[in-house]
Formats: C-alpha cells, structure tokens, sequence
C-alpha cells in the first residue's frame, strides 16, 4: 500500500569468528561449534560452542564457588550497585545491542532499539534497587538467597528474558548459571563482555551455549537450588519432571494461546491497532501474542474488513531497515511448524488471509496471516502457533466470551477491548490469565508481575512478586 | 442397661455423606488396637466425583466476598468449638494422647481457623500491589484463588494437620478434594459434619478417607485440579512427576508446618495466582 526508501541502520554490533561459554569471568576456548544465522539471510555470523554436561559442571562450579566466597558476603547496597553498572554500561551499549539482537534474531530493529534494549535495561535498574530492601520482598525480616541459580531462556526476545532472568536473581543473592537458546546466543555473549566491563565478580554469571541437551545437564545439576525457565509448554513439562523430589525451587514462564475480545462498544480504531500489535509484534513470536481474536458477532464484518486495509500497510522485510514492521521467523523450523499448523487450520475450515507482500529470497519468511471463522476446536484456536497467524471466532454475549477465552489449558494473558469500564472489571475477574491487557496489548514494566495461570507456567517475573523467586525465608 | 448409638463414618461429597461409591470400607483402630469404626474406603470414581464437586463449587466460593468467606471460617471455628469434646475423645481414642493434649489440639484447630477467617479480606492488602509502571497506565496485580486444590493431610496428625491442610486452601476460593490420614481418619470425617452445619457451600470441602497410596494417583493425576498439596503422601517424586502433566502447583511435603504453626501466608498464596491488570489512563 506504500513504499518506502530503504533506511537501514548501521551495522554498529561486530562478532567474533567463534565463542566459548562465559565460565568463572572468562571465555572458555571454543569448542564443539556450530554455526549461528542471520534468519533474514542465512548468513552466518559466528561459530557457537555446544555446551557439555563438564561444560555445565564447570560452570555450576564456578557460580557455586562464587556464591560461597564472594556474592553471598557482599552487602545488598553493594550488589545493587553491581547491577546499577551492568544497566548503565547496556545503555552505553544499546544500539550495538540492538543491532546485535535483531541480526541474530531477525526482528525489525525499531523493535530491539525502542523495546528489547530499553525493557532489559529497566530490568536492571528496577531490581538494583531491590538489592537493600529484601526486609520488604514479603518474606519477613533477612530473607535469604537460594544458591545457584540455572536459568533457561528462549529465542524470542534473547536479552530481554536474559534480563529478566539475571536481574531479579542477582538482587536477591543468587549467582547464576543462564543458557540461551541456541539459534540466538549472541546478545547473552555480548552481556557476558558487560559483566566483565562492570568488574562483576568471577563467577557470578556464567553464560553456558548450546541445545537443548546443555540445559538439561544443567537443569538437572544436582548442585543447582532453583531453575527459572522461559520456553515452550512442552519443555515445561519436561523440566518439572526433571526436578521432581528435588528441593529445586522452579518458576516456568510457558506458553499461551491469548484471547483479544473486542466488544461493540469499544474504541474501534485504537482495538486495530491493538490487535494487530498482539500478533504481529515481534512475528507474533510472543509466548503472549493475542493470537485470538474474539470478535463480537455484531461488528465482525466491519473490523475484519478495517483489519486487513490495516495489515495491507505493514511492511515486511530487512530487519535492519527502521521501517520495517514484520521481521523474519527465527528459524527454519519455526518457519516449518507455523506452515504446518496453519495449513491444518483451513484443513478443519478456516479461512486464511495474507496481504500481499514480497518476500525477500533469502531467510525464513512469513506474511501476516488471519485466519477466520475458526471453531473452538480447529488446531489454530487450540494450538500455540508462535508466528504472526491471528485466529478469528466471533461470539455474542461477555459470558460466551469468557467461556471461549477460558476454553484454553493455557493461561498466560488475555485483551478486553470496550470503553464500558464496569464490563472490563467483571471480565478481568472471570479471565483465567495471569495478564489482563485492557485497551492496550503487550504492554511490560519491571516493575509489574508477568506470568500465567494453568499451563502457562507459575511463578511471576517483574515487581515485588517476581523477586519471590529467587528468594526463601530467612531462619 | 442402654446400647449407645454409634455413627456411621462417611465420606463428605458435594455437602452430602455417601457411603464409598465402591461400597467398601476399612477398619479404624485405637492407639490399643481396638475396633472403633468401619470406615469408608475411598476408591478412584470417589476421587472423581469429589473433583467434580470441588469444580462445581468453585466459582461461586471464589465469587463470595471475602467478608463472607471470612464469616462462613469463623463460623467453622464456632461449631468446631461447640463439638470440642467429641473431637477430644476421638483424637485421644486414636492416638493415645491424654485429654489435655487432645483439647490442646483441638484448641489449636479452633485457632488455625480463627487465623485463617482473618485473611480472607486481608491477602490483597498484603500480597497485592498498585504497580508504578513507567507509562499512562492503571496497573494492579491481585490474586486469586488457583481452583480446585488436592489434598493430602499428613498422616500423624489427627486433627489440626487436616485443618492447617484445608484452611490454607479454601480461605482464598479454592475448593479442595482431601485425603484423609489412613489410621486417624475419624476427626477429619467428623469434621465434615462441622463443615456441614457451618454455612460452607457443599463441595467447597470434599472429604476422602482411604489409602493415600491407592488415592494419589488418579486425584494427583486429575486433569481438572489445578493444584496438589503432597504432605501425607508416601511417593510425592513420582506424583510431582504426574502433576506435571498438566503443570499443577506442587506444594512438596514439609514445606509447610501442619502442627505447632498458626498458619503461613506463603503456604495461602503458593495455591493462587497473581493477575495483573492494565488500564491505558487519559481522556
């Protein structure tokens, strides 16, 4: 619908030819490597190490010794202080992140410059001022730090989880063992450089690369006191297996499958806007995407018609271009499952849409997708998909509404769209979700509680609640 | 010469007393050994049919005000204390304790209750946040109960261990499926009757006794409970190892005191959830 000039952003983030795991403060030699991709042109920009089992031992080891002889006998007033460091050397460092991130990832750079970069850094300043205050976390007076803390996070938003994984964690006392996924390590590795520019203690965090046989090692350490994980339902699962009949303390932030409710009554081009910022910010790559929309059956023709004039103008492509809107899916095999499910969907009925747009040769690539009239039991109504597919079902009442957005194992958000205030409330209290968006979606602070009901995981991230995690009860 | 009348202990489902659906029973002995009662033998469509209770029930006790959930608890301590001596000669017939020690005990339940009454309209204040977010946003995080909760009451506490069990449970709007300790099951069932006439709506508490070993599985594997509490559980790695599947909170055995603790926040609010709210502010 329009064209635009290409406006890329400079190429401010460089890599090394190949790294090794960030153990004990230093960079390990590199070894067992693979390749790691630009997913907007399959380029490959560095040589990865695939972590070992002695990999994760030594760097359990290292976090452990830092834990006993350095962390757990500083002040909080000195931790924080740490952690104020680490926040203003990321800011010092944010365009360098932000091209860093969306090269590795292939999200649209206005994303990782206006959202990514600035939401990580908050984290850090946010939970610095926490370090001092744990008389105040809710758990009476001199709280104590778990240990070590191993910490898996996934590829959608890499710092940003890394973020708020590390931030909370190291307030509290703990030190920290974090492997990030294996298609996006390098913004972690880049973190690993700001903790030795902030003189961070040895140890204190160890940064271990690799697939998903690294974090199990990891998570089944034996001398590892919490796991916090970020990652899909399925590995979820996995993992409280994994540490059942331990005394390992587990937060799981899963997935979900959001409800986007709109009534009749609400603020029709703001809730455009909202819903097409639900699913398709960040690829819909969001473990809380609205990724269905629940439409009211009274003006289903009229948005549906706004919508698709609306997702006529994104612009898809380079990532690096300040335009762009709609980025590449991170890899080929989410690309191959995101086909997959979609295709099941207008198998059991639905009626899929897609702007035209071009799609460039290279890279993994996926135009914004809806797929309308959806029964409750098609696959893309059930299933989290993890891409920009936004899901249509239309129903006629708020109780039909609340039935179908609580018709879900998941429970991680959900969106209300009305400008009846006394309606919003109700249906906020009815919602089974952890995150209730009303007139706004995907909205995040450190200082909020984030986190789902049911199979979208338990325990919370952000705030006072989120700092429960990493803590226990002082003797 | 006159016969006294005994009672017939039953399983609490739903506010009613059905005999086991299985039509078993088990034998119930004093601290001597001695016959006391046949008891109801839970079997797994018990199981279910107290889940299906307990789902039933819950949005309506999690809808009630807090200030009347907070009533219906006191009002479980009021009946529990006009009945203190019944609990007296049950909890010292099963356990050998002297009548001093069982009325401690049965005093300590009154006061869990008591405690727990107390929370009801109080978590929010204490566990709740107005959230400074960096942007024009109304921002609140509340919580609220986790659903349906299943039970295991330790097994070496008579009565005040299956009190600090379910009151930790349903002061926030859980409704809860609970087993029962195997030998000392006697209290717990007659506590039933307490619940009964204490204005609790039916299947906010549903009692089970019977073999925990038999129970756990099919209440811990339950696809429609959202929480389990594995105190007086005999195999709790392999019931975490189940409660994952549908990733359940896992309260794991001993995190909690059930004897000689008044209570714990924490233990209330490891059964919800914390739901943040958000709310663009401007015209």
């Amino acid at each position: 619908m329009f064209d635009y000039a290409p406006a890329p952003e400079a190429k401010l983030a460089s890599f090394q030819k190949s790294y090794g795991h960030f153990i004990g403060g230093k960079f390990t030699k590199p070894a067992n490597l693979y390749p790691t991709i630009n997913p907007a042109t399959e380029e490959v920009l560095a040589e990865i190490s695939h972590g070992t089992a002695k990999d994760v031992d030594l760097a359990v080891k290292s976090a452990r010794a830092a834990y006993e002889k350095v962390w757990s006998k500083l002040s909080g007033a000195e931790r924080g202080k740490y952690l104020y460091r680490i926040a203003r050397i990321m800011q010092e460092r944010a365009r360098e992140l932000a091209v860093a991130e969306t090269l590795n990832n292939g999200k649209p750079i206005k994303e990782t410059r206006d959202f990514d970069v600035p939401t990580a850094v908050s984290w850090f300043f946010y939970y610095a001022g926490w370090a001092d205050k744990l008389d105040h976390a809710g758990l009476g007076h001199n709280p104590q730090a778990l240990g070590v803390a191993a910490q898996v996070v996934p590829w959608n938003f890499p710092l940003m989880m890394l973020a708020w994984k590390i931030a909370p964690a190291l307030a509290a006392g703990n030190t920290i063992v974090l492997k990030p996924s294996e298609t996006t390590p390098l913004s972690a590795l880049l973190f690993a450089e700001i903790c030795q520019q902030a003189e961070l203690p040895e140890g204190v965090v160890n940064i271990v690369t690799g697939f998903g046989d690294t974090g199990a090692a990891l998570v089944g350490h034996k001398d590892v006191n919490k796991v916090a994980f970020t990652g899909s339902t399925e590995v979820g699962k996995i993992i409280a297996k994994q540490v059942a009949g331990s005394n390992k303390k587990v937060t799981l932030e899963l997935g979900g499958k959001a409800a986007n409710i709109v009534f009749d009554d609400a603020p029709i081009d703001q809730a455009i806007e909202g819903v097409i910022n639900g699913i398709f910010f960040n690829q819909g790559h969001v473990c809380c995407a609205g990724s269905r929309l629940l439409i009211q059956e009274s003006i289903h023709d009229e948005f549906i018609k706004k919508l698709k004039r609306r997702m006529s103008t994104l612009s898809l492509g380079d990532p690096m271009d300040k335009n762009t809107d709609v980025g590449a899916i991170n890899s080929a095999d989410q690309l191959a499952k995101i086909k997959k499910l979609v295709k099941k969907g207008v198998s059991e009925g639905g009626e899929l849409w897609q702007p035209e747009c071009k799609i460039p040769r290279n890279g993994f690539w996926f135009a914004p997708a809806i797929v309308d009239n959806v029964s409750p039991a098609n696959t893309v109504a059930r299933e989290e998909i993890f891409g920009p597919v936004l899901s249509v079902i239309t129903f006629r009442t708020p109780a039909e509404a609340v039935t179908k957005a609580n018709n879900t194992e998941y429970g991680l958000s959900a969106g209300i769209w009305t400008e009846k205030g006394s309606k919003m409330l109700k249906l906020a209290d009815q919602l089974n979700a952890g995150v209730i968006w009303s007139n706004t979606f995907n909205q995040f602070d450190p200082t909020s509680p984030f986190g789902g009901f049911k199979e979208s995981g338990y325990g919370r991230e952000g705030g006072r609640q989120g700092l429960l995690s990493y803590l226990k009860a002082g003797k | 010469m006159r016969l006294d009348v005994k009672k017939t202990y039953k399983l609490f489902i739903a506010g009613k007393f059905p005999r086991s659906e299985s039509g078993r029973s088990y034998q119930v002995k004093d601290s001597k050994a001695n016959h006391v009662a046949n008891v109801a033998l839970a079997s797994r469509k018990d199981v279910r049919d107290a889940v299906q209770a307990a789902r039933a029930a819950q949005p309506g006790w999690a809808g009630a005000s807090a200030y009347n959930r907070g009533q219906v608890l006191y009002r479980i301590a009021e009946m529990l204390e006009g009945r203190r001596e019944q609990f007296i000669t049950e909890i010292s017939s099963l356990t050998g304790k002297t009548q001093k020690q069982a009325d401690a005990e049965v005093s300590a339940a009154i006061d869990s209750w008591v405690w727990h009454a107390g929370w009801t309209d109080k978590i929010d204040s204490v566990a709740g946040s107005m959230n400074p977010v960096a942007g024009p946003y109304f921002n609140i995080s509340t919580n609220q109960p986790t659903g349906v909760v299943g039970a295991f009451a330790p097994q070496g506490s008579a009565l005040v261990g299956f009190v600090n069990t379910i009151a930790p449970a349903i002061v926030s709007g859980n409704t809860v499926v609970v087993v029962t300790s195997e030998n000392l099951s006697l209290p717990a069932l007659t506590l039933g009757e307490v619940l009964a006439t204490s204005d609790l709506p039916g299947g906010v508490v549903n009692i089970l006794s019977g073999k925990e070993s038999e129970l756990a599985s099919w209440l811990v594997g339950h696809m429609d409970v959202n929480a389990v509490d594995l105190e007086g559980t005999s195999n709790p790695t392999e019931l975490e190892i189940s409660a994952a599947n549908t990733v359940k909170r896992v309260i794991r055995p001993g995190t909690y005191l059930r004897e000689g603790s008044k209570g714990n926040l924490q233990h209330i609010l490891d059964l919800m959830e914390v739901k943040t709210v958000w709310h663009p502010k401007g015209h």
